[in-house]
């Protein structure tokens, strides 16, 4: 929901980023206020992805130009674990699978960092059972995943859903959603979907890295971007995703500007009550 | 590598400090004249004496071996003393007369000899460089039997127990470093459990080398009679010299009818320092005779440290039923270099053995699982399951594993399973995607990965294996 007033929660400027010494980002600006959904679509290697890892931090991502701050704080300055402490979190497009390692030990971990990080209290084995159990009603996952080691021998969707629980769990204010439609059937995308609006609070925003418009009719967007070549090329309203749908990237016009992203903020905040 | 994952695995050896404490030594080496006089030393009675003279000429007609995956310069035999001790006015009677500095050094390496292990339950038997220098718990024991005490003291109290056993399962001649241990070995632990009786509490035994360019040559010995059990366990460390000590040691258990023993190691020997200056050599024979019916012979061992590790706990299974168990964590880090693994002689009928081994290979080590399981004629019924699974960290380090299988009866069965992974750069995002850091996940990937050992262990060996594990591969992993 786009809310008068409401503080930038991430501001990206100019940000460029190569792996493998190839450019990948090249000069991406993109604004999230608290409160809002924002879709990134786009075609395959136009930087959707990167996009994600690089505001995670991952190590095989370059940044070569450019500025992300978080609540006006560098995000790139920090390390991935301080990012995700301060509350940055990537659903993976890809799960990683952890072999030997409980996921009810790696959950409570996470969890018990961030518990540490804030000043609390950890919670013990058994308690953290039960806050756990909690949070997997909302996803309709059986606690026998729990016993499991992390995403090893999981579904596409049961990995999903396990990355959801992880959000459910650490509450962060930044989520990034990578993809996380693509492998579900009907009823995973319903259960995943409002296990994320559920999630979602207005001193919170999401971005939702996504191919596919159905995605959008579960869990609106207040703005959707379309990604080109490393860039933002158009930024609109979820009709934009629609339009996409129908007339595919090549029929919307692709030319960069920044000024959409101002003007649809303007028109929205003009028609909230 | 990323810089984090270096700095977890490269973490500085905690147990390298030397005690400043008066020690007797020995000129350095090795003759007929060394061997009669760490036995005369040591007041040995004649029979002793032969046995360690026999095995020196057998040595010298012997090689060293060169089948290990093993790499590393000629040990000049010469240039060590055999004989290490820190100079004690009298006899001991007590652990309270025990010199101060050298209780302090055995408080700092995390093994009080007072209190704690009090506490605990635990026995201990203390070896200082060549000598046993405090025995806790003895009289207790004594009560329902039980034998725990050193090497030195059982040749001299009970020399008919030690004549009848020494040897009789690691023969003088067995192997080049077995016959140098059994012509200049200079203490150990001597355990004995008669007939029937479960002993109440872990025996453990601690070894510190302290002296540099010196040698640690400890002879173990543990009987179990009919139906008896016994757990031990065994902790090693030494300090860091620039220069290699020899460490050479003779492990035997025996297990009559019924009995059990159950052997645990965590060695944590100086392993050198990140560009293989230093660090302990490490050649040990370790081997079990579960010799009567149901007997049963388990080994676990965390092997962290040491330049260089030789070692292959073995069971012989003689008698009908009997089980032998070996189950291993073997940790190498920077220019470790390990090959140890175990072997399971099957001979009597149904007959059974497990083999779980884990190496875990960082830095530039290389790291070799090498087992055989050998099925006799005789051994119908008998089965095998081994697994050995390796763990890489970083992209430079080494994992080698070299299974034997050697089956003469068509009635057994083997099985042999084997997995090599890695921890990787993705594992590692993704859990400091979720705030954690290198050195959590990795010690969550480790333990993970070694549960099935470290289920194995006592509760504190356990705790502490956890935590050297954690130690060694800080600053590994990147």
């Amino acid at each position: 929901m786009i809310h008068p007033n409401s503080p930038v929660l991430l501001e990206v400027r100019g940000l460029c980023a190569s792996v493998n010494g190839i450019d990948i980002l090249k000069g991406l600006d993109f604004t999230v206020r608290r409160g809002e959904v924002h879709a990134v679509m786009g075609p395959n290697g136009s930087g959707k992805s990167t996009l994600a890892k690089v505001l995670a931090g991952h190590s095989a991502y370059k940044v070569t130009a450019g500025t992300a701050k978080l609540d006006g704080q560098d995000l790139l300055a920090l390390a991935p674990e301080a990012r995700a402490l301060a509350g940055v979190f990537l659903a993976f497009q890809y799960p990683i699978e952890i072999p030997g390692v409980a996921n009810s030990q790696f959950l409570r971990l996470a969890y018990n960092t961030l518990q540490t990080q804030r000043g609390q209290d950890e919670l013990d084995p058994l308690e953290f059972d039960d806050f756990v159990r909690e949070k997997m009603k909302l996803l309709e996952m059986s606690p026998e995943f729990l016993a499991r080691s992390v995403n090893e021998g999981f579904s596409g969707g049961e990995k999903k859903r396990n990355e959801i629980l992880q959000m459910a769990l650490l509450e962060p204010r930044l989520a990034i959603l990578d993809e996380t439609d693509s492998g579900l059937d009907i009823d995973a995308l319903r259960i995943v979907s409002s296990g994320v609006n559920q999630l979602h609070h207005r001193d919170k925003a999401i971005v939702l890295i996504t191919h596919y418009q159905r995605l959008l009719n579960y869990i609106v967007p207040d703005f959707v971007h379309v990604m080109d070549a490393g860039r933002i090329v158009k930024t609109g309203g979820k009709e934009l995703a629609l339009e996409l749908e129908e007339r595919g990237y090549e029929g919307i016009g692709a030319e960069h500007l920044p000024e959409h992203e101002a003007r649809h903020r303007a028109q929205a905040v003009a028609v909230a009550p | 590598m990323s810089a984090a994952l270096q700095q977890l695995v490269n973490q500085p050896y905690k147990h390298g400090f030397v005690t400043d404490i008066e020690s007797d030594v020995a000129p350095k080496g090795l003759s007929e004249d060394t061997i009669r006089m760490i036995s005369a030393k040591k007041n040995e009675p004649a029979w002793l004496l032969e046995f360690r003279l026999d095995a020196y000429r057998t040595w010298l007609q012997m090689q060293a071996p060169a089948w290990p995956n093993l790499h590393y310069p000629k040990i000049d035999f010469q240039a060590i003393s055999y004989y290490a001790a820190p100079k004690q006015k009298v006899k001991l009677k007590s652990i309270d007369e025990v010199d101060p500095e050298l209780l302090r050094t055995f408080e700092k390496l995390g093994v009080p000899l007072h209190e704690r292990m009090a506490l605990a339950g635990v026995a201990v038997d203390v070896i200082f460089d060549s000598v046993s220098v405090a025995t806790t718990y003895k009289h207790k024991l004594a009560e329902v039997g039980i034998i725990f005490c050193s090497m030195s003291e059982a040749v001299q109290d009970h020399p008919a127990l030690v004549q009848k056993y020494l040897g009789s399962v690691v023969p003088t001649g067995d192997n080049y470093y077995a016959a140098l241990n059994s012509a200049v070995f200079t203490d150990g632990s001597f355990c004995f459990i008669p007939k029937g009786v479960k002993c109440p509490m872990d025996l453990s035994t601690y070894f510190r080398i302290n002296t540099e360019e010196s040698g640690q040559f400890e002879r173990t010995l543990i009987v179990a009679e009919e139906g008896a059990s016994v757990s031990y366990l065994e902790g090693c460390t030494a300090p860091a010299f620039s220069t290699h000590q020899l460490h050479a040691a003779v492990v035997e258990l025996v297990a009559l009818d019924n009995a059990d023993i159950k052997y645990s190691t965590v060695q944590n020997w100086y392993a050198g320092d990140e560009n293989g200056v230093g660090g302990v050599y490490n050649f040990v024979t370790k081997r079990g005779l579960a010799k009567g019916v149901n007997s049963r012979i388990s080994w676990t061992q965390v092997e962290t440290g040491s330049a260089i590790t030789w070692k292959y706990p073995s069971v012989i299974l003689r008698g009908d039923n009997s089980v032998g168990e070996f189950y291993s964590v073997a940790v190498t880090n920077h220019l470790q270099q390990a090959d140890t693994g175990t072997k399971m002689i099957h001979l009597g009928k149904n007959t059974r053995s497990t083999i779980i081994s884990k190496g875990i290979s960082a830095g530039r080590s290389s790291n070799s699982y090498r087992g055989l399981v050998r099925v006799a004629p005789t051994a119908a019924g008998a089965r095998n399951h081994s697994q050995c699974d390796s763990m890489l960290i970083g992209d430079q380090s080494g994992a080698h594993t070299f299974p034997y299988i050697d089956v003469r009866n068509l009635t057994a069965r083997v099985e042999h399973e084997a997995s090599t992974s890695k921890i990787g750069e993705d594992q590692l995002f993704y859990f400091a995607q979720r705030g954690v850091s290198a050195e959590a996940a990795v010690s969550m990937i480790i333990n993970g990965f070694c549960k099935e050992v470290f289920q194995q262990l006592p509760m504190e060996f356990a705790v502490e294996a956890t935590q050297l594990l954690g130690f060694k591969l800080e600053g590994s992993v990147g």
